[in-house]
């Protein structure tokens, strides 16, 4: 009972920020003269209630909802991932690699073969950083955001080179073919799948941490490393396996970029989406059952910004400030309380997680 | 005369009293013991009077003058100094940058060299010995006490509190640390000395003042009282100290240790080539000073440290090469670690997930990786129950849980693994004494069902209590192991300062 009053508060907490941020988003909104009532309407009306704008939104939302979990998960482990963009990226270019050089396979097959990949291409660019840290004792936060950018421009060298396509004007792959297109939810939209296979992500790791020992394995290592390994928990093996599971998340945001909207690996694809995971992450409170929603509103958010803009003029940046607020609100509200927050919680297991790899292995 | 008169203070919090119109008269230039177990309300008490709380109800008097105390800011400029449980240090610093850290009325260029003069011969004063110069890091925990009270002589405190002050020290500082805090009251300072120990309370303080939930119970002159009033007033029910003697019947040998050697943390040789055996239904006592390779020799057992060289059998089948669990469930090492925080529990689940920690991925507790709720907290309710944990609620976090809760869950954890062999690791540290009559009696009741149990302890009462036989750690080594019978204090001393068998 408890703790769902808690995970309510919580809840309410980041709703409060999003009204604030809201708020002053609509003093900026004014600023710029226009009505902030018509302005919101447009955008959270065009995001959600407008079939070719929810679409919109459905396609913004699933790189941000698998992103986040990427962060989650490792956060559950005590480890910041922040490395959920470069894992798209690679996980884009190992999905696109599958789609254009393995020979042609079923489509449902080669489609699961190509998410496959991309999610060890996701994983194994997040195991460095986790092994660094594991074994090393190596910060992860530095490692992992220093090698999004080692991610991105591997992927700008790639489609600059050996995978451009042929006299293209623009650094592009080739484009995958038709029996790779991942299926649409909304019929002639650009919605894919990707959304509703990122619920179903965050049910299966909301069930996962609540009903089974692999899950209860990983949060005991967050909770209290010295206690998991009196447990006889792998502290480090788990510690790799988070960042891996985290970065294969990740691998799948990129995977579905390139299979059910771009069909093409372009050099910087990805407009931050790694980075909007984390807002997420903070703002569900690192519980994969309030992901989706979190990543539904600022998909919405991005989806309606444009809409907006059509529709009263007011430039879609005026959005990014609304996020931006939203990330100062939310982490405002985190720290009203920290010591109790989910945060104030990671931030100890960080520091347990030191000590804990201080020890010598047993 | 009265130096501090603490008049009807009422503190809640929420619905529950905290201190209900407590009344407290502190002599001046004396030491005033405030005694009672954990949660008894005596460091809310104090953060009262250092202004950390604001009293519901009720005055506080010094000198005769009422004063409010809004803040510590309040209380230091009323002369109260206060030394924490847990030091509030910079320990990269050096003593003298650490006394005069937040010193009000400096000006623009601090005279650190005027100030270490001044320091140490505050020090010299009061024999303390601390050198000024030399960093916090590299002090042990007696000396970085004296800088704590330092701190305070040195913003001009005329009452210092000390919240359990000897519960972070070993036994050889504790008795110097008594001798300092006589030396202060000879001074003319005013002490109030939280503890929850009969033996210091007798041995130092001119008064005391007993607290159970809230409120006082008793204010006595030592002098004329008796541990046995005081532990009846303090726990609310007649306490015996003689536990009951069931006595054990050492049988086969179940655990040999041979040879064995280990690093401690920082990679110096802890145990050095030590050996010793534990038979079934016997308590075998580890005494010694602190940091003689007691930890690391229950760690080894456990398998949480390598061991570098040696072997250990248990019923024979050498056991060295097996890790954490297999130790727990191939050779049945149940192990009750010191630090009950950080390695026995995980203070953010409730007692059901903590009861399960080394059972989470086995039958009957998990099948094909899903966690049997329904057993685990049946099990648990059952535990709780059995080993008689004061809880609110199954789901409540047992960082909520007092220290002695907290032990009880461990130990019914530990307990009901059916080990062969428990290995125990100061298990009363920090415990009340209706916690430690549970946690011994526990341990004695084990040893008549055939237990055998190691049981390492840096205070020799709590040894002596329980164990049949005593084995002494110095250095690495065992430096004597003694029957019971013959385990004087006096002989226990010597080897514990080093001495061999022979000479003790």
């Amino acid at each position: 009972m408890m703790a769902i009053l808690v995970r309510v508060l919580v809840l309410f907490r980041t709703v409060w920020a999003v009204g604030l941020a809201l708020l002053v988003g609509s003093v900026l909104i004014a600023a710029v003269g226009a009505d902030p009532l018509a302005a919101y309407g447009a955008l959270f009306g065009g995001a959600f209630l407008d079939y070719w704008g929810f679409a919109s939104t459905l396609v913004k939302t699933s790189p941000i909802l698998l992103a986040a979990l990427a962060v989650v998960v490792p956060l559950r482990a005590g480890l910041f991932n922040i490395g959920g963009e470069g894992q798209i990226y690679l996980g884009a270019l190992f999905a696109t690699a599958a789609a254009l050089y393995l020979p042609e396979l079923p489509g449902p097959v080669h489609i699961a073969v190509c998410a496959l990949a991309g999610m060890a291409g996701g994983a194994l660019w997040a195991l460095f950083p986790g092994y660094l840290k594991a074994y090393h004792g190596i910060n992860e936060v530095i490692v992992t955001l220093l090698m999004n950018y080692v991610a991105i421009n591997l992927v700008s060298y790639m489609v600059s080179g050996p995978m451009m396509e042929e006299g293209a004007p623009y650094p592009y792959s080739p484009e995958i073919g038709p029996h790779l297109f991942l299926p649409l939810l909304l019929p002639q939209s650009d919605a894919h799948i990707g959304a509703l296979i990122g619920l179903v992500f965050a049910l299966g790791l909301y069930a996962a941490f609540r009903y089974t020992s692999f899950g209860f394995a990983l949060d005991t290592v967050g909770r209290s490393p010295g206690a998991a390994r009196y447990a006889g928990i792998a502290v480090r093996r788990q510690m790799l396996l988070a960042m891996a599971l985290g970065g294969a998340l990740a691998g799948l945001a990129g995977t579905f970029e390139i299979l059910g909207l771009k069909y093409r690996l372009f050099h910087l694809f990805s407009a931050g989406y790694g980075f909007d995971g984390i807002v997420v992450a903070f703002m569900a409170a690192a519980s994969p059952i309030l992901v989706p929603l979190a990543a539904l509103f600022l998909g919405g958010l991005k989806a309606g910004a444009q809409i907006m803009q059509r529709a009263v003029g007011v430039e879609s940046t005026v959005v990014d400030a609304i996020q931006g607020l939203v990330v100062i609100f939310v982490a405002a509200g985190l720290a009203l309380r920290i010591q109790d927050s989910r945060l104030g919680a990671a931030l100890r297991r960080r520091r347990q997680a030191e000590a804990a790899l201080a020890k010598p292995e047993a | 005369m009265d130096h501090v008169v603490i008049d009807r203070v009422t503190k809640t919090f929420g619905a529950f009293k905290a201190l209900d119109r407590v009344t407290l008269r502190i002599r001046k230039g004396s030491i005033h013991a405030i005694l009672g177990e954990n949660g008894a309300g005596k460091t809310t008490l104090m953060n009262v009077l250092y202004g950390l709380y604001q009293p519901d109800e009720g005055t506080i008097r010094i000198d005769g003058r009422p004063v409010a105390i809004h803040s510590p800011k309040d209380a230091i400029a009323l002369g109260i100094g206060m030394i924490h449980q847990h030091f509030m240090l910079v320990s990269s610093l050096t003593v003298a940058e650490n006394v005069v850290l937040g010193l009000g009325g400096q000006g623009p260029s601090l005279d650190l060299r005027a100030h270490a003069r001044r320091i140490a011969e505050l020090s010299r004063d009061f024999g303390f010995e601390v050198d000024p110069t030399a960093p916090v890091w590299r002090l042990p925990m007696g000396m970085r006490q004296r800088v704590e009270i330092l701190k305070a002589l040195y913003r001009d405190a005329a009452i210092l509190i000390l919240d359990e002050p000897t519960s972070v020290l070993a036994p050889g500082e504790i008795e110097r640390f008594l001798v300092g805090l006589r030396r202060l009251r000879d001074g003319g300072y005013t002490i109030l000395f939280i503890t929850h120990k009969l033996e210091e309370v007798m041995a130092v303080a001119d008064r005391v003042t007993v607290m159970r939930n809230g409120a006082v119970t008793a204010e006595d002159e030592t002098a004329a009282t008796d541990r046995r009033r005081l532990a009846r007033l303090m726990v609310g029910r007649e306490v015996v100290f003689e536990l009951e003697e069931r006595h054990g019947e050492p049988g086969a040998v179940v655990l040999e240790a041979e040879g064995l050697v280990a690093e401690n943390d920082r990679g110096l040789r802890a145990l050095d080539d030590l050996s010793l055996n534990l038979r079934t239904g016997e308590i075998l006592g580890i005494a010694g000073v602190d940091g003689n390779g007691q930890s690391e020799l229950a760690e080894v057992i456990a398998g949480l440290r390598p061991l570098q060289a040696g072997r250990i059998r248990i019923h024979g089948r050498d056991i060295s090469n097996l890790d954490v669990r297999q130790r727990r469930t191939v050779a049945g090492i149940g192990f009750v670690p010191e630090d009950r925080q950080g390695t026995g529990l995980v203070l953010d689940y409730g007692a059901p997930e903590n009861l399960i920690l080394h059972a989470f991925d086995r039958k009957p507790v998990a099948r094909l990786g899903i966690l049997n709720f329904g057993l685990i907290n049946r099990r648990a309710a059952e535990l709780v129950r059995k080993y008689d944990v004061r809880l609110r609620d199954l789901r409540q976090p047992v960082r909520l849980l007092s220290g002695g809760n907290q032990q009880k869950l461990i130990l019914a954890r530990e307990i009901e693994a059916a080990p062969a062999i428990l290995v125990v690791l100061q298990p009363c540290k920090g415990l009340d004494v209706g916690a430690i009559e549970f946690v011994q009696n526990t341990l004695l009741g084990q040893r008549a069902r055939g237990m055998a149990t190691l049981y390492v302890s840096t205070e020799l009462e709590h040894v002596l209590a329980v164990a049949d036989r005593i084995a002494v750690m110095y250095r690495g080594r065992i430096t004597g192991i003694l029957d019971r019978g013959d385990a004087t204090p006096e002989r226990l001393g010597l080897l514990m300062a080093g001495s061999d068998a022979n000479a003790a």
